[in-house]
């Protein structure tokens, strides 16, 4: 039984899921570690997203389970628990971003000391007071993060959170992301930005809804016989067509 | 679990987005004053169809504005990504309705409050009924308008199709509703018809209202019909929000 499993953040038994007749993700099992960032890549279109969706509840799946803090997702409860970041930043452009980042928190139960001090954390204090329409992509993502990290989740997920963000800030924005981990939070983060899959515990290769591979980056460099993940999952996604071909 | 706190902080948080917009707001407020004044000069020395429409269109100004301005704040809230986020958090569906309605119905007061003040100070229309009546009856029919335009959102793809549903609500019930024809002297179909026309019962009472110094049976028990269209409103409203989705 998936639900009986207490060392698993997240299990994903046998995930299937259609948009339309289209089949997104065609059978997917995997397991999270409590308190590790797992890094879910893959060219775009492979199902990351949907993936993400499904983890966090918003996603109608077809079958197979997904089970997230020993509860089904999607679960009233997992709504206190999982953090969600979506790929474009979902938050108000016509309030500042203090107003945004208390009124989730407030949602979370969170007060508005916790959201000030949140909003310190990813770096926006200086701008609390701006509206987030007049902010640069690289500001909004954070504001939409900051608006998930409001409510101290014990899972994150993040899709694509560093998108659009210059390379301080990603290293930054990484930085977090381990320290959160290191508190025991759980971290799933898609990206398809490959010097950021070195930086995860473990990773998820996607490749047309199937996993490709479940390994740490260390051991996905060496079985394709090369030291650059970039060139491993090259050779990964070609042999993957290869044998499709034959 | 609904919260009274959260749809009380959904409440602030819808007005302080609009406050951020000046001058939807200031249009909101101007125009139905404007709209009064240009009727008494249309009706200039008919003071008795004045009094009769200007009445009339107090009410329906106010429904057709909250209409539009809550139909397209709650399609960005689906467009923005804010609606999946925050379906994705603990918050109750009513929150977020009840918080849309009392937002607006704040707004309708007010600016139901200047229309109703510029008409009865500068314009001099003549009301039988008292003016907390006149105000009770309006802001009830702009809060039916905003949960009609929290409906008919989930209908629409994008901000002009949310607006086409206007004309498409509004000028039926124009029709219907005895404003422009008397309902006895329509077809039987038709008469039955404008029996399950909300504007119908609203259009009713604040005839009551202009025609009777104190309220009547027949106006309150509109009232209620126009506050039970409201419930059923938002409850249809509460299960076009889906959790989760394709």
């Amino acid at each position: 039984m998936p639900g009986e499993d207490k060392y698993s953040a997240a299990v994903v038994e046998d995930l299937v899921v259609h948009r339309g007749r289209q089949p997104v993700l065609r059978g997917l099992t995997f397991r999270v570690e409590p308190g590790s960032v797992t890094g879910l890549l893959g060219p775009s279109g492979c199902g990351k997203t949907t993936l993400i969706r499904s983890i966090v509840g918003v996603q109608r799946i077809r079958s197979g389970t997904v089970t997230v803090l020993g509860e089904p997702a999607g679960s009233p409860r997992l709504r206190r628990e999982v953090g969600y970041v979506t790929q474009s930043p979902s938050v108000y452009e016509d309030l500042t971003i203090r107003q945004n980042v208390r009124y989730f928190g407030a949602v979370y139960g969170a007060t508005a000391r916790a959201a000030d001090a949140t909003i310190e954390a990813v770096g926006l204090a200086e701008l609390s007071t701006a509206l987030v329409g007049r902010l640069s992509g690289g500001q909004r993502a954070r504001v939409s993060l900051a608006c998930a990290l409001v409510g101290d989740p014990t899972m994150l997920v993040l899709d694509e959170p560093t998108v659009g963000l210059d390379p301080v800030l990603r290293r930054d924005l990484w930085q977090r992301f381990h320290t959160l981990a290191a508190g025991g939070t759980t971290l799933i983060v898609s990206s398809h930005v490959m010097d950021e899959a070195r930086r995860c515990d473990r990773l998820l290769l996607l490749r047309e809804g199937e996993l490709l591979c479940d390994d740490t980056p260390a051991n996905v460099a060496e079985s394709m016989g090369t030291d650059s993940l970039d060139e491993a999952f090259l050779r990964m996604v070609l042999s993957a067509e290869e044998e499709v071909a034959r | 679990m609904m919260s009274f706190r959260l749809t009380l902080r959904t409440a602030g948080r819808v007005l302080m987005q609009l406050r951020h917009d000046r001058r939807t707001m200031g249009l909101m407020l101007v125009v139905p004053s404007v709209l009064l004044t240009l009727l008494k000069f249309v009706f200039d020395g008919r003071s008795d169809v004045f009094n009769q429409l200007g009445l009339l269109l107090l009410g329906i100004f106010p429904y057709t504005s909250m209409f539009l301005v809550t139909s397209v704040a709650m399609l960005r809230e689906r467009e923005s990504g804010t609606l999946e986020r925050l379906l994705s958090m603990p918050l109750h569906k009513l929150d977020l309705l009840l918080g849309y309605g009392l937002a607006f119905g704040a707004v309708a007061v007010v600016q139901a409050s200047v229309a109703a003040a510029v008409a009865y100070q500068l314009l001099d229309l003549q009301v039988q009924g008292q003016v907390w009546a006149v105000l009770l009856i309006v802001v009830s029919t702009a809060v039916l308008g905003s949960s009609t335009g929290l409906l008919t959102s989930a209908f629409a793809r994008t901000e002009f199709q949310a607006l086409q549903f206007a004309p498409a609500v509004i000028i039926p019930q124009l029709l219907l509703c005895g404003l422009i024809w008397p309902r006895e002297e329509m077809a039987g179909a038709l008469q039955a018809l404008s029996d399950v026309v909300p504007m119908r019962y609203a259009a009713e009472a604040l005839a009551e209202v202009g025609t009777y110094p104190l309220p009547t049976n027949t106006m309150w028990r509109d009232f209620g019909v126009i506050v039970g269209f409201v419930v059923v409103l938002l409850v249809l409203g509460a299960v076009t929000l889906r959790r989760r989705s394709e």
